[in-house]
This record gives C-alpha cells, structure tokens and sequence, in this order.
C-alpha cells in the first residue's frame, strides 16, 4: 500500500500525550484529522501493552463556537486504541478531573471487575488518582470506550478501540478509515436533561401542527386522546445538538482519502448520546461485513441505521475518481452528520436535502399484531404482518388467545391486564404494548418507503457460528417501560434507583430474553460483559451482538449463554434515558472464586 | 496489503447466499448437524414461523418462562465486593442507583402576565405556578392576581401545596391557599388534582376551604393547538363554584362566574413567548344579582397583550 501520492496533508496528529498541554486549538488524533488517509502503521495510535490515558477538563470548538469538553489526551473523540487479539493489556487511566470518572471498554469481554462501571463493577476512579485495568485481549474487531460516570460520555468522553484478529482479516481491505459518529451540544447535559423533565418533547421542533404532517383529523383525534405526539421520535436532536463524524461538525467536513479501485474499510461506531443514525453514500454501495464487532456474512445496502452504541464495519469500492459524501442522518431528520470520502482533499460532493420526518404508527404504539384493515388509525409505518394476530409468545403472555379475534380494538393503550403481575403499571408506565410483534425484521424507524436497499437485522448472518449450541432453557422477558410526559424510563416499571430485582442467571445456563418495548421510542439495549444471539428466525442463522435497537412497540429477543460470572450491567444507551432509571444489573452465579479473588 | 480470506464473497452478486454455499456444502445439512441455532425449536421459533419469517424445521419449543435456577440465587449479592472490599464499593453503589432514576428539578413557569384593554379602566394580572422535586413528591406553589390600572391590587393569592403524582399524566395536590387580597385576607385548606387529559386538555381542579368555613371550587382547562411549532393558540376555560353565599368577596352560592380566553403565542424559544387575546368574565347566577346589586357589571371582554415565560 502506498498513499503518499495523495497528498495527505500534515495536520496535527494529537493522537497521544503529547499535545495535551499545548492550551486550546482544534485537536484531534490523526486517524480523525480531515484528509486522514486512513489508519496507517505509522500512526502515532495508541498499542501495546501499556496504554496510557489523561482524563482531563478542555475545549472543545465546532461551528465556530466553544465550550466546554472532558476529552482523553486532549484530543476529541478520544484516541485510536489498537491492540491484537491475545495480547494482554494495561490501561492506565489518570483522573485529573475534580470528579470520578471511568471507562467502560464497550463490547470487550473482560472480567467484571475491569468492566469500569462505577459502583457495579468497581468503584470509580477517584479524582487526582490513576487506575490501571489489566485483562486479556479474546476477541477482535471494532469496539469503543467512554465514561460510566454520570453524563460524562455526553461532553466528549469517547474513543474507538479496534482489535486486529490474531488470524487472518474476516473481511479484506486495502485502506481503512474509523468513522465515530456523535452529538454534541453547548448546553450542560444536566440542563439536558432538566429541560427533558421541565417540559415534554423540549427538544423536539418538529412536532406535527394544524398545518402539517398528512395525518387525517381523525387520526390525530386519536393521538391526542391517547396523549402521545407521532412526532415524537428523538427526545434530544438537531435542535441543540451537532452531529459529528469524527469530531467535524457538517460544515467541517471531515474527508477521508482513497485511491480509486481500493477495498476502504470503514469502522462505523456510534457514540453518540442520544442519536440514532441513518448512514448512506450515494452512489456507493456498502458491504456490511461486521455488525457490534462480530464478522457478519457480507451483505451489500444502500442505508444502515446504526443505533447507539452499536458498530458497523462496511466495505465500499470507489472506482472512479470521484468525491462521495458520507451522510449521517438523524432518526427524526433534524440534522445530519457529513463527511466526504475523496481521493484528494478539498473535493467534495453534492449533500442530500434532510428527509422528512418520520411519523410513528400504530405498530410503534405495540399494535403491530392487529390487523389494520379497517383502522382508519395507523399513520405512515408499515403495514401489520397478516397472520401473526396471536402468536404463541403472546398468548402465554396473556396478550391474546389463539383462534380467537386479536385483543379487541376498545382496549386502551395501557391496559394494564396485559402486563405480567411482576411489572409496576404506575406512573412511569404510560403504555402497554397490546399486540407487539417481533421487529427484528423491519425496515428501521423512517426507511420504510426508501426505495433503495436497507438493512435490516434479519440481513446479517454470523460468519462463525455461536460457539454455544445449546438451545435457551428458559425465557425471561423484560418490559421496556417510560413515561414520555415525566420523563421517566425503566425495565419492567421500575427505574433503577427503585430497586428493580437484578436479573439472576445460573453460570453457563443458555436463556432466552425477549426485550418488549412497551414505548413508543426506539431503546438500544446493551448488555455487558457478553455477546448475545439475536433470534431473527432466518434460516442462515443469528447475529452475535452486543446492542440491539429494540424498535417502538415491538419485540427483540436474544438468545444469551451466562458465561461470564459477575455483576454486568443492563441498560438502554441512550444516555439520558439510562440516567433517568432504565437501566438493571444482571447476576452470574455462582462465582468462580479463583477468578473473582 | 491485507490478505484477502472472503474476496469472492465481496465480489459475489448475492453476497449472503454466495456466502452460504461457501461456508456450507448444502443448506439444509447444516440444519440437520453442525450451524448455530439447529435445533429446530431455535432455529425457527413457533413467533416467527407464525409470521412466515421461516419454516420450522423440527418440532418446535419454547422455553418456558421460569425463575432463576437456586445456584443463580447464589451469592455473594455484590461480586465486586470480593474484589475491591464493600467499604470501596458501598458507596459507589449507593450513587450509581441513586444517580440512575433519581433527580430533583424544578421549574417556574409565568403562564399569564398580561395587560388587559376593556371597558372603563384597564387591568393587569398575573398567574403561574413553580414546583421542585423528584418524578412523584413535588412541592408546588400556585399564584395569580390581578388589578386595575393605577389602583391597588384588586385580588392576589398564592398556594403552598405538596404535590404527589397519581398515574402518569395526574398530580394530586394538597396544602394551603393564602388571599393577600382583598382584604380582609384569608387562608384556605386546598385540594386538587392537576394534569394532562386525553385529547391533550392540560386540567386543573381544586376545592377550597376557608378559614370562616366557605366552600368553593376551581375548574380550569387549556389546550395547546400548534398552528406551527411556534405559533400556538390557546383557549381555556375556567370556572367558579361556591357551595354557599361568601359575602366577604361578593360570591353567591352555585356556579359563580365563568372566564373563556383565546391567546394567540409565538414561542421565539420554548421559553419565551409573549401573545395577545381575548377573554370573556361573566358572573353567573346569584353572583351576578349581586354584582349588579352593587352597581357593577357581570360582564367582561377583554383584549389581553403579555408574556409567557418559564425557567
Ligand atoms: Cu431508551
């Protein structure tokens, strides 16, 4: 591989200690500069074994303003960490904030007590005071890190961390460029989320009015009876925040280089707070290869949706000499993140207008198993699978029973007969899914009507089957419950800080858990210390994943083995939503003592 | 450059099924023996089948729901107590469940401060409410008033009342209502409930006991109708009940009088929004006999200007 014909600029390459104490200028690491050639060996990347990272108070610009930011080594997003699958490494993390802070090393299988969860897995990084995570490196792929500690994650506190695999590349590539897409905002995240709670829908600038949206009245009758706006799509957006693609702001336009004919691996992370992405580059098709780290069976699209926390690894082929723009747009179209790919810097292509936004639909309000012919409610999502008005998961629930009519139409929105008696139906829960349906293969939240490919879930098949083939013993669901009015968000009822039950698994045993959303939001569910099995039914098997975007009203489910003896949590990432209760903790027993002491 | 382990699966036309026939000498042999998920039950569950998502390939079960096994139930509670000493972890742990659900904020909303044209002399007036706490307990105040221009003010109260959320959308509230004015001023016992109703009606109701034993009642209702995200109009309703005559304020027992307005705000921010409108006061029933008694009117329009604020 040789790039130096193309020009690279040289810019600053902050991607270690070094420039920490230069006082404030843009800063960013070298993979993440614009006119970035890619990830090189030269790169001053963080490896080895010995990794060091400064927690530390800076500034961060875009847009021409200021403000604020907790970055690692000075630099936003936060260093390139790179290692190699069965290295071991230490990650020396100094504190030089007047607060706690930590590192959550997303995807990673670590033992817990080097999860970085502070009060879970251990008990923070005190302030002036440096920690050292220690632990074998079993995996490879695309991965990131960011803060646990409060909404520290919200002001910068995030990086990527890719892990070559010890054997050969699952995917082949010429070049490779890391894609972190975030939200930044000049407010205080705790003004964030005060004005979430002082007003419904603060944020959202875009509800439906007397003079728009294609609703009919008496459409919007029934919403507003039912209380709920169907423009309610992101609770924070493009009204205050600007989205991101490696730390450039659209304007900023970072560029990433190729040479035409080149294989470029893109590492897509979404690190955002709160944004849900809809990542396409006309004219160029992707090839989706790795999905949350994991080698998927490679699957060509038009448009991915990357929901938070999750990653996508994606193979496109420029080949002619051309500029494409890489578009980052977000779930409720109130903004975009905007990069170019181009084989010089300074070209640039043309930006596609924002969407509209999209309207939720009965199917988002947990009516997707009633037939809606003859509903003159509904909206613009997709029409309700036929024949799946009682399927046997929802009958054992109570949902409904088979050979009879779908639970009948008077029934409220939250009718709380059809919770299970372990979930609280009180004021954090405003909705109760009636007749949720597995949405695992939907089109995702507004690209329904595209007429280009769109991924979905049911597209990515593992290219290395599970290793545990066992089938789940036993199911456990978990009701995705809030109350958009107050704010309030949970599992089953209960926002942590209420004492939820942990959930209780036996070391090794296989589980089924069905995540059912009883929101009309979409919730990225990660779970800790594991990767999971995503029970899309298709023939050529499950995803192996570690988030998983549960959609509005609608049921995921994953197939989990507890392998990982421990405390792990359990949470939604959308941040403010995991800072406003939804979040639980999930219990390996017992122990393995040697391990644990 | 990097090897290449999957090239013709990238060039592949159909990429999945491509890599299929690759991975796998025939489709359904690793059905019968050697992919993830093989065991009929797994690979197609009975939901998806139902949903024509797949075939089941075997006779199909669903694991039943059920508890944690008794070694899951085994200890110790917190792992990372044997790591770090609960004394570290205590704490942690104490913040990391209170930070994660629990939050006290507060707001302060001016609804109403307007300036009112209409017949004989203008007034003024004022009415909002501010609240602190968490998701269920708030404390909460209520104050309005009002006056004539260049005269004292006519009527002022405010509430102190504790506020405990009842279903997702309704807060009730409990506590004191004090009259500064008119004088000679009075204290009540109050008790109400606040909320958000179906069709997006925001509703306010609340009985009030007074320190020389009157009993009345306030019934109020607004609705927001967003002609554009900053251009709302509002119209509310507010009505009086008295079970018995007040003298003191000059109320007769029954409906008392009844306010309906229409303000038209432009919401420059979320935060700020000055409007203008109409509003319409009319004593009704035995009130108004007495109003017109004393020589007043029982009627009243008004072209009202002001603000809308909250912080
Ligand atoms: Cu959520």
């Amino acid at each position: 591989m040789n790039d130096t014909t193309l020009g690279r600029r040289s810019l600053l390459r902050a991607g270690a200690l070094g420039l920490a104490g230069l006082g404030f200028d843009m800063k960013f690491p070298a993979w993440a500069t614009t006119g970035s050639a890619g990830l090189r060996a030269d790169m001053p990347t963080l490896a080895g074994e010995d990794i060091r990272l400064r927690v530390a108070h800076d500034r961060f610009s875009v847009g021409g303003r200021t403000g604020h930011a907790i970055t690692i080594n000075g630099v936003l997003p936060a260093p390139l960490i790179r290692l190699r699958e069965g290295q071991t490494v230490r990650l020396h993390v100094e504190n030089t904030l007047d607060e706690d802070t930590s590192i959550h090393w997303h995807g990673l299988i670590v033992p817990f007590q080097m999860d970085g969860v502070p009060g879970i897995s251990f008990p923070g990084i005190r302030p002036g005071t440096t920690f050292t995570y220690e632990f074998p490196i079993r995996q490879s792929g695309t991965y990131w890190y960011h803060s646990h500690s409060g909404l520290q994650e919200q002001v910068g506190h995030y990086g990527p961390l890719v892990i070559d695999p010890a054997g050969a590349e699952p995917a082949a590539y010429d070049r490779e460029h890391v894609i972190v897409l975030s939200d930044w905002t000049f407010l205080h995240p705790h003004q964030v989320i005060t004005k979430l709670k002082q007003k419904d829908a603060y944020f959202n600038r875009q509800k439906q009015t007397a003079t728009t949206g294609e609703m009919s009245v008496a459409e919007r009758i029934s919403w507003s009876k039912m209380r709920m706006d169907p423009a309610d799509i992101s609770d924070v957006n493009g009204s205050t925040y600007s989205f991101l693609i490696n730390g450039h702001g659209p304007n900023e336009n970072w560029t990433g280089l190729f040479r035409p004919g080149e294989r470029v691996r893109l590492r897509f992370i979404n690190a955002s707070a709160m944004t849900i992405f809809n990542v396409r580059i006309p004219g160029l098709p992707m090839t989706v290869v790795l999905a949350d780290g994991q080698p998927v069976r490679p699957v060509e699209t038009d448009e991915f949706q990357i929901s938070v926390a999750e990653t996508y690894d994606v193979i496109v082929e420029p080949t002619s000499d051309q500029a494409y723009s890489l578009i980052a747009e977000a779930i409720d179209r109130s903004g975009m993140g905007r990069a170019t790919l181009a084989p010089r810097v300074g070209m640039t292509a043309a930006i596609p207008p924002l969407r509209k936004r999209p309207t939720l639909s009965m199917r988002d309000m947990g009516m997707g198993g009633m037939d809606m012919s003859g509903m003159d409610m509904g909206g613009t999502g997709a029409p309700a699978m036929g024949g799946a008005a009682c399927p046997p998961e929802h009958a054992a629930m109570g949902h409904c029973k088979p050979g009879q009519p779908a639970a009948p139409m008077h029934h409220g929105m939250r009718e709380k007969s059809l919770m299970p008696p372990t979930v609280k139906v009180g004021v954090g829960v405003d909705m109760v899914s009636a007749m949720p349906v597995d949405r695992t293969g939907d089109r995702p939240l507004g690209l329904e009507k595209e007429p280009h490919r769109v991924l979905t879930y049911h597209d990515l098949a593992p290219l290395v089957p599970f290793h545990d083939k066992r089938p789940p013993t036993r199911t456990i669901d978990i009701h995705l419950t809030g109350n958009m009015g107050r704010f309030m968000w949970s599992f089953d009822g209960r926002k942590m800080n209420e004492g939820a039950e942990p959930i209780r698994l036996e070391r090794d045993e296989r589980v089924r858990v069905n995540l059912i959303n009883d929101t009309m939001m979409n919730h990225p569910i990660h779970i800790h210390g594991h990767f999971f099995e995503l029970v899309t039914g298709q023939d050529h098997g499950h995803p192996i994943k570690h988030t998983v975007n549960v959609m509005p009203g609608g049921i995921a489910s994953f197939d989990l083995t507890a392998d990982a003896p421990g405390d792990w949590p359990l949470h939604c990432h959308l941040l403010y939503h995991m800072h406003a209760g939804m979040m639980n903790v999930v219990k390996v027993r017992p122990m393995d003592d040697g391990e644990a002491a | 450059m990097r090897k290449f382990i999957l090239l013709s699966a990238l060039f592949a036309s159909a990429p999945v099924s491509a890599q299929q026939a690759m991975t796998d000498s025939s489709p359904h042999a690793d059905h019968a023996m050697s992919m993830p998920m093989t065991e009929g039950d797994a690979q197609c569950p009975p939901e998806h089948a139902a949903m024509g998502h797949c075939t089941p390939q075997a006779e199909a079960v669903t694991p039943p729901h059920a508890g944690p096994s008794a070694a899951a139930l085994s200890g110790p509670e917190y792992a990372a107590d044997a790591v770090w000493g609960a004394g570290a972890m205590e704490p942690a742990r104490r913040s990391v469940y209170a930070e994660h659900g629990f939050m006290n904020t507060g707001k302060i909303l001016i609804d109403r401060l307007e300036y009112a044209a209409q017949k004989g002399r203008d007034g003024y007036s004022w009415e909002g409410d501010a609240w602190y706490g968490g998701d269920y307990n708030r404390l909460w105040t209520k104050f309005r008033g009002e006056g004539a221009a260049g005269k004292a003010i006519e009527s002022a109260e405010v509430q102190a009342l504790w506020s405990r959320a009842l279903d997702p959308w309704f807060n009730i509230q409990a506590g004191v209502r004090y009259d500064i004015r008119p004088k000679p001023d009075r204290a009540h016992l109050a008790v109400g409930i606040e909320g958000l109703a179906p069709y997006l009606f925001d509703v306010n109701a609340a009985l009030f006991l007074s320190d020389r034993g009157d009993l009345t009642a306030r019934v109020e209702a607004e609705y927001d109708q967003r002609i554009t995200n900053r251009l709302i109009l509002q119209p509310s309703v507010e009505v009086n009940l008295a079970a018995q005559d007040v003298r003191s304020v000059d109320v007769g027992a029954g409906l008392s009088s009844v306010e309906a307005g229409l303000r038209l705000r432009y919401e420059f921010v979320p935060e700020f929004a000055p409007y203008f409108g109409f509003e319409y006061e009319g004593l009704v029933g035995r009130t108004a006999r007495l109003a017109r008694a004393g020589g007043e009117d029982a009627n009243r329009a008004k072209f009202v200007i002001g603000i809308r604020t909250w912080f």
